[in-house]
C-alpha cells in the first residue's frame, strides 16, 4: 500500500468514526431484540449483510415478532427505505460521470448517517469518492459486527436490561430531529403523527406507516406550494 | 423459520432496501426528476419516522388504544431535548435508553 492510499484510508475511516459510535450500541440492541424474537446469529449476520438498513432492520424484527408476513414485511421495508431515493439522488450531483460498477458497490452502502457524513465533506470539497467508499464500508462492518455480538451475547442480557428496548425510539427521535429543517417540516411531522395514531386506532394492521406518511407528505407538499404561490 | 424462508425475506428486503439507493444513482446523471417529486420525497422521511414514533408514544398496543402516561412518552420528551441540543445520534441513543432503564426501575 503506498502513501496516498494510506492517506485514504485514514481519512475515510476517521470520518466513519461517530458513525461506529452511534451503530455499536444500536447495531447491539438490533441483535438482542432479533435474538429475543427467535432468531439465530446467523439469520442476523445474514440479515445484516443482504439488508444494510437499520430502522428497516428494527422494524422487520418486530414484525416477525408480531408473527407479520413475508410480503408485508418487504412492502413496509420498501416504504421505509424509499427515502435513500432522495439522498442517492442527491449523491449522485458529487459522482457525476463515475463508472457504473463503483456506483452499484456505493449504493449498497448508502444509510442515513453515510448519506449525511459524506455529501457534508463532498459539499466542503476536500473529499473524494473513495473516502466515501470507505466511510460506507466501515460502517457497514461495524454494523454487521455489532449486530451478530448483540445477538449471541443476547440470550446473557436480562429483559429490560440498560433499557436496550429503547434504542429503536431514542434512534427515531434523533433521526427526526436531524429532519427538522424548517416549517413545513414540522407541520409535516405533526400531520403525520397525528393521522398515524388515527389511522392505527382505526384500521387494524400496519398500514399506518405508509398510509400516513404518504398523506401527510402530500399535504406538506400542498401547503408549500400554496405558500409559494402566495408570497 | 427455516434458511430458506430467511433467504426469501431478506432477499427481497435487501432488494427493495438496494434498488431505491442504486437506480437514482446510477441513472441520474443522464435525467432529472421532476420537482414536485423532489419535493414530495422530501417530506417523506420527517413524515415517516413520524409516523413509526407517534403510535409507539401514545396509544397503548395491547389494546390498541389512546394512551397519554406512557414511559415510552415520559422518556420521549428529555431525549427529544437531548437530540434538539446536541444533534447526537449515539449520544440520543444512550440517553434514551439510560432514562428508560432508569424509568423502569421507579
Amino acid at each position: 500500500m503506498n502513501d496516498t492510499s494510506k492517506l485514504i484510508w485514514r481519512r475515510g475511516a476517521a470520518a466513519a468514526w461517530p458513525i461506529c459510535l452511534g451503530y455499536f450500541p444500536i447495531g447491539l440492541a438490533l441483535g438482542v431484540l432479533a435474538q429475543k424474537a427467535g432468531l439465530p446469529w446467523w439469520a442476523v449476520a445474514m440479515m445484516s449483510v443482504m439488508v444494510f438498513a437499520g430502522s428497516a432492520q428494527f422494524i422487520c424484527v418486530a414484525m416477525i415478532a408480531a408473527g407479520a408476513t413475508t410480503p408485508a414485511i418487504i412492502l413496509t421495508t420498501f416504504v421505509v427505505n424509499l427515502r435513500h431515493v432522495l439522498m442517492s439522488s442527491a449523491l449522485a450531483v458529487y459522482l457525476k460521470g463515475v463508472n457504473r460498477k463503483f456506483l452499484a458497490l456505493y449504493a449498497y452502502g448508502v444509510t442515513d448517517e453515510s448519506f449525511a457524513v459524506n455529501l457534508t465533506r463532498f459539499r466542503e470539497g476536500q473529499w473524494d469518492r473513495w473516502r466515501a467508499l470507505i466511510v460506507n464500508h466501515v460502517a457497514n462492518s461495524v454494523w454487521i459486527l455489532a449486530t451478530v455480538c448483540g445477538a449471541l451475547a443476547g440470550q446473557f442480557v436480562p429483559r429490560g436490561a440498560l433499557g436496550i428496548d429503547y434504542a429503536l425510539t431514542g434512534m427515531f427521535i434523533c433521526l427526526l430531529v436531524f429532519q427538522l429543517q424548517g416549517g413545513i417540516y414540522i407541520i409535516t411531522g405533526l400531520l403525520a403523527a397525528a393521522f398515524s395514531i388515527l389511522w392505527y386506532l382505526l384500521i387494524p394492521g400496519d398500514s399506518y406507516i405508509v398510509g400516513a406518511s404518504m398523506s401527510a407528505a402530500s399535504i406538506g407538499y400542498l401547503l408549500k406550494r400554496l405558500y409559494r404561490r402566495d408570497r | 423459520m427455516s434458511f430458506s424462508d430467511y433467504l426469501v425475506l431478506f432477499g427481497g428486503m435487501g432488494l427493495v432496501t438496494y434498488l431505491p439507493r442504486s437506480l437514482p444513482l446510477l441513472y441520474l446523471a443522464h435525467k432529472r426528476m421532476p420537482q414536485w417529486l423532489i419535493d414530495w420525497l422530501g417530506l417523506i422521511p420527517v413524515a415517516i419516522l413520524s409516523a413509526l414514533l407517534a403510535p409507539s408514544l401514545f396509544t397503548d398496543a395491547a389494546t390498541r388504544s389512546l394512551a397519554f402516561g406512557k414511559l415510552e412518552l415520559l422518556v420521549a420528551v428529555p431525549t427529544l431535548i437531548f437530540a434538539l441540543k446536541t444533534r447526537s445520534l449515539g449520544g440520543t441513543v444512550l440517553v434514551g435508553m439510560l432514562l428508560y432503564w432508569l424509568g423502569g426501575m421507579v
